[in-house]
């Protein structure tokens, strides 16, 4: 079997977000680029597969050179290959017909991306991969288990979650169920090491003309200062609420 | 030229979101000065339908035969219309549904497409529109191109919307769809909370400050009085207290309530993205230093165990 895990460096989720050049773009510096978390849980199910059934494990990412790091410790982790597209990440559509092209041709059975990145949360690219391959796509995947080429698969949906059935090839959007926080992994010493040696290929894109652009950006402007209440006057806060704010 | 809006309904009946996005695209139609055609999938009620004349709905094509899980064939069917009506403008509100449809629909029919949006366009000839980009803790402004169609997912509860009256009765046109399933869903689960949280006005949530799942009764309890949807921290998730589908937070559910009720949840950065779009945020914490206290409008330094039952009994006698 052939799994391709598509993942993006993302800032980790304890970083401060502040902009640059005229709030023009996102200030990487001092910050901490991880795998996606929704990604993670992704590139821990393909390797339970990878140990159950032996597939292979393919990561692929769009990003500039500087996501490699986040790439090679999906190596460590224990992908066998990286494909890094090399363009700089900025519409949605850009990257899924980017990676659709390398996906394309390439006979993967089973293609896993997170169910939206943490930076940009589009939520867009699983969905488009899935169209122009032209295969059935199963999103906010909580569960899946596979028996040769039919697949039970878990989907949380509004207000409960439903349990499907397909079969592959199939793309799914995946999110914490699909694996548990507890089951993620943390490359080893050995892990590290030979993730060195396996292949990172970098590819070009094509035609990279957007449809949205970014006019820039802004933040939530700070609240007031909060007002305190009395831990014996609970009446007061209702009033407030009910008087003041008016949302009871 | 029209603006398509898609009426997502749930067993057949629709959700506050499902007007938002009706009102939403009748705006968005008003601007450029054309026909408004609202799209359901399956068969529903008449009555159910006319609850959209309010918020703007007048032409209403539905389709039957069409299983909304199947994303495929939904995309599809609202490719046809698209193409038939000569449709420049898609409106989905930003759900499970749609987030697995409106990117497939945009791929069949070339179009821009943004997400979480939380403005209207101001101007027909520039869709200029502000979204929420990094689990909330940002804003980006993003310009459409003109010169393709555009698929706008609005984000849910983010728009004061209100009914008008509409001297219009409804144009209903049906559509039979052959599904090919791709997907055949087996089975279905209700989950334990009545009230959807993206959509909710009123949301309590609690964290680690509970001590453990057993206590969660006075939450509920609460929740029930005040016609609010039950949330919880991430390490409240994490540790099996409550199901994963009530976390809220950056890898959780972000949500945009008019009230959001944080119980014994300190508030770390991650959490106060997924809940910094609601309007007003109360804090009960014991720790005076806990950063929710910076984020929230109102807060009582105490515990929890104390202030929620005082809480319960005076909303209970507000009630009265």
């Amino acid at each position: 079997m052939n799994i391709a895990v598509c993942i993006s460096s993302v800032p980790d989720t304890t970083s401060k977000i502040e902009f640059v050049n005229n709030n023009t773009e996102f200030d990487k510096n001092n910050i901490q680029f991880v795998i996606n978390p929704y990604d993670e849980f992704g590139l821990t199910k393909a390797m339970m597969l990878k140990e159950s059934t032996g597939a292979k494990v393919t990561v692929i990412t769009v990003g500039l050179a500087d996501v490699e790091p986040v790439m090679r410790k999906a190596l460590a982790i224990g992908a066998d290959e990286a494909i890094r597209i090399n363009f700089e990440p900025k519409e949605s559509q850009l990257v899924a017909c980017e990676i659709a092209k390398y996906l394309k041709d390439k006979s993967f059975d089973l293609i896993i991306t997170g169910k939206e990145s943490i930076d940009y949360n589009g939520s867009i690219v699983p969905g488009m991969i899935a169209e122009i391959l032209n295969l059935p796509f199963i999103n906010a995947c909580i569960g899946l288990d596979l028996n040769e080429n039919e697949v039970i698969a878990t989907r949380e949906i509004d207000g409960g979650k439903e349990i499907l059935k397909t079969s592959l090839p199939l793309v799914i959007g995946g999110q914490k169920g699909l694996v548990y926080e507890s089951e993620l992994r943390i490359p080893n010493m050995r892990g590290i090491m030979t993730a060195r040696t396996k292949p990172l290929s970098v590819i070009e894109p094509g035609d990279l003309s957007e449809k949205v652009i970014s006019n820039g950006f802004n933040k939530p402007t700070e609240k007031a200062a909060c007002k305190l209440i009395d831990s014996g006057n609970v009446k007061e806060l209702v009033d407030l609420l009910r008087n003041e704010a008016k949302v009871i | 030229m029209s603006v398509l809006v898609y009426a997502e309904n749930w067993e057949g009946n629709f959700r506050k979101g499902t007007f938002e996005a009706v009102w939403y695209a009748k705006q968005t139609a008003d601007l450029l000065g054309v026909e408004l055609i609202t799209f359901c999938s399956g068969n529903l009620e008449e009555s159910e339908l006319e609850k959209l004349i309010k918020f703007g709905s007048c032409k209403i094509l539905t389709a039957t035969g069409l299983e909304k899980f199947d994303s495929r064939s939904l995309s599809s069917v609202m490719n046809d219309i698209v193409n038939k009506y000569n449709v420049d403008t898609i409106i989905f509100s930003s759900t499970y549904t749609s987030k697995m449809t409106a990117p497939r629909l945009s791929i069949k029919i070339n179009s821009g497409i943004v997400n979480n949006v939380i403005s209207l366009p101001k101007s027909a000839d520039c869709f200029q529109l502000k979204k929420k980009v990094f689990s909330g803790k940002a804003f980006e402004l993003c310009e459409m191109s003109m010169s393709h169609k555009k698929i706008i997912m609005i984000n849910p509860n983010s728009f004061s919307f209100t009914e008008s009256q509409y001297d219009s009765s409804i144009v209903k046109e049906n559509i039979e769809y052959n599904s090919t399933e791709y997907i055949k869903v087996e089975s279905k689960q209700k989950s334990s909370g009545k009230i959807n949280l993206s959509e909710a006005e009123i949301i309590v949530s609690a964290g680690r400050g509970l001590k453990g799942p057993e206590n969660w009764n006075m939450i509920e309890d609460l929740a029930d009085l005040l016609g609010a949807a039950t949330a919880c921290s991430k390490p409240v998730s994490d540790i099996g207290w409550r199901p994963h589908s009530e976390h809220v937070g950056q890898t959780g559910k972000a949500v945009a309530p008019n009230l959001y009720i944080a119980i014994g949840i300190s508030g770390a950065i991650q959490h106060l993205a997924g809940v910094n779009s609601s309007k007003t945020m109360v804090v009960i914490n014991t720790d005076p230093e806990a950063p929710f206290f910076k984020a929230a409008d109102y807060g009582i330094i105490g515990d929890a165990f104390e202030i929620v039952p005082k809480l319960i009994n005076e909303i209970k006698h507000l009630n009265n």
